[in-house]
């Protein structure tokens, strides 16, 4: 059978885990575990960023590493739980479809997203090429996440879930962007939660709920 | 050579029928053990299936000759199911006549029968038994053999002993898509042998009964023929389950009789553990609203086919 090394396999299962975990955000209805996963997610990401820092000798890599379990670990989540007992969420509403239903949907796209990838990735020269084809599919459950919910909360999750999948499809796909470009990205993440939170008390103030369909009517109609 | 493959043939069809019961009584024990009540005999399956044996059958008045046969078939079904899955050696000579897609289809046929003699008799708890199990059956069966897709993609053969015996020979390597489809396929080992999250084995309310619904009408030996076909269904996914996903230890072709001597005591351990880690699944899990199964069989369906996309892509 294939003769692939340890650390590429590790590699592997980290991209598949990766790829569960963003099943499991598709489906979850509470926001507490959402949250959660995202920080799973994070901690995956680390732990890829870090094989493969330790398999291709980049240096960037450890930092980029670094930037991850620091902010998409540890600060992030703890923000957006910080922001859940402040506006007291802790439900989302039903999504707008049932979970047999967004799940077949998430399969699709997956199909889609391998084939959407599989140009790319012969153009790629890294040994992880194989795993862009679960970036993209990562980047496009997150969409589904956002799509499928009403709440602002979950929205942000799912948003920040796909710049997860983004840093994953360029780490396999060119092994890291430059670092200027990955700081740039993290500090734009922090400001964007920062702003998104004073966002969301706003709309509550506005609206008294965090659902995102009363932003849809004109003032006047109501 | 071939001597030795038929008696390992034989041996495991004969384990299989004997050990069923004990493997069942295994699981209520540590169920009762972990939900501190006091266990109940080892031997207990037994007892049952005897004392069935040994009572006069009695019989719908407006039972059809199917009523009567659908025991024999089901029974029939596991034990031919059982002489295809290599629970000891892989080289069955039965290993040509049928495949894993065939088993599925054998396990399918079991069903059918055991739906249209639970609605034969046209009381309403049979009818509603024999629905709730066809919802269940055919949600599971695609997951189940998306389960065996991935492992016969990994070895190159759809044929279940000779996958068990190139998993269990080959280079040893992480498989992410095989782990994806060992939860898939504990899930719907869960769901197709009416254990907790979907079915309570033990419930006496008929509302919330599915397989139980369905054995209502039978007596006696059929009863008996039924809940021993039961045993050895569960015996059978267990076996699967090894097949797939613990093949160490099972003997090949290459390891004479002193493997199959070996894979005795292998099987046992893994029959062991295998039903501890049952009754702990469903000792921790609530039984799901009847509405909610097909939510968790789109999970394992979900699981299977993750699992084979991964597979593609990675290779691994």
């Amino acid at each position: 059978m294939n003769a692939t090394s340890l650390d590429l396999q590790l590699l592997n299962t980290c991209a598949a885990l990766l790829l569960l975990v963003s099943f499991a955000m598709l489906s979850q209805r509470r926001i507490v575990t959402l949250v959660n996963l995202l920080a799973l997610q994070g901690a995956l990401l680390c732990i890829a960023t870090l094989l493969l820092a330790w398999r291709t000798g980049k240096s960037h890599l450890y930092v980029s590493a670094a930037l991850t379990l620091g902010l998409k670990v540890v600060l992030l989540p703890w923000l957006l739980h910080r922001l859940i007992r402040r506006l007291e969420v802790h439900w989302d509403t039903e999504p707008l479809l049932n979970v047999p239903g967004t799940m077949l949907v998430g399969l699709l796209t997956v199909v889609f997203a391998f084939g959407l990838a599989q140009p790319i990735a012969e153009l790629a020269n890294t040994a992880t090429r194989n795993a862009i084809g679960i970036a993209v599919a990562v980047i496009l459950l997150a969409f589904i996440t956002m799509i499928t919910r009403r709440k602002a909360m979950s929205q942000v999750v799912g948003f920040l879930s796909m710049e997860n999948g983004l840093f994953f499809g360029a780490m396999s796909a060119t092994y890291g962007m430059p670092m200027i470009v990955e700081l740039g990205v993290a500090l734009d993440v922090l400001v964007a939660m920062l702003v998104l939170g004073v966002f969301f008390f706003q709309i509550r103030e506005q609206f008294d709920s965090l659902d995102l369909h009363h932003l849809e009517s004109l003032k006047e109609d109501r | 050579m071939s001597g030795l493959a038929w008696l390992t043939q034989s041996l495991e069809v004969l384990a299989a029928l004997a050990l069923a019961p004990l493997f069942l009584g295994w699981v209520n024990q540590c169920r009762a053990w972990l939900q501190n009540r006091k266990a109940p005999s080892l031997l207990l399956p037994y007892h049952g299936i005897r004392k069935l044996f040994h009572k006069d059958a009695v019989i719908a008045e407006h039972a059809s000759p199917l009523f009567r046969a659908a025991p024999y078939v089901v029974f029939g079904a596991m034990v031919a199911a059982a002489s295809i899955i290599p629970s000891m050696g892989t080289g069955l000579p039965f290993t040509t006549a049928a495949d894993a897609i065939a088993l599925v289809g054998l396990l399918a046929v079991a069903r059918v029968f055991m739906s249209l003699a639970a609605m034969d008799i046209g009381t309403a708890f049979g009818t509603l038994g024999a629905r709730r199990e066809m919802m269940v059956g055919f949600l599971a069966e695609p997951a189940l053999l998306m389960v065996i897709f991935v492992a016969s993609l990994i070895s190159a053969t759809t044929a279940l002993p000779l996958i068990a015996e190139r998993l269990a020979t080959q280079a040893a390597a992480l498989y992410p898509s095989l782990a994806f489809t060992a939860v898939a396929f504990t899930m719907v080992l869960l769901a197709e042998n009416a254990r907790i999250p979907v079915d309570n084995p033990a419930t006496h309310l008929e509302l919330t009964m599915i397989h139980e619904a369905m054995l209502l009408e039978y007596s006696a030996r059929h009863l008996a023929l039924m809940e021993w076909a039961a045993a050895l269904k569960l015996f059978n996914y267990a076996c699967i389950g090894f097949a797939l996903f613990v093949p160490w230890g099972t003997s090949t072709g290459a390891s004479g009789p002193a493997g199959l001597l070996l894979s005795v005591p292998v099987l046992g351990f893994k029959l062991l553990v295998a039903g501890l880690w049952l009754a702990l699944l469903e000792t921790v899990s609530a039984k799901l609203r009847v509405f909610r199964a097909p939510e968790f069989l789109a999970t394992a369906f979900m699981f299977a086919v993750l699992g084979l996309l991964v597979h593609l892509l990675l290779g691994a």
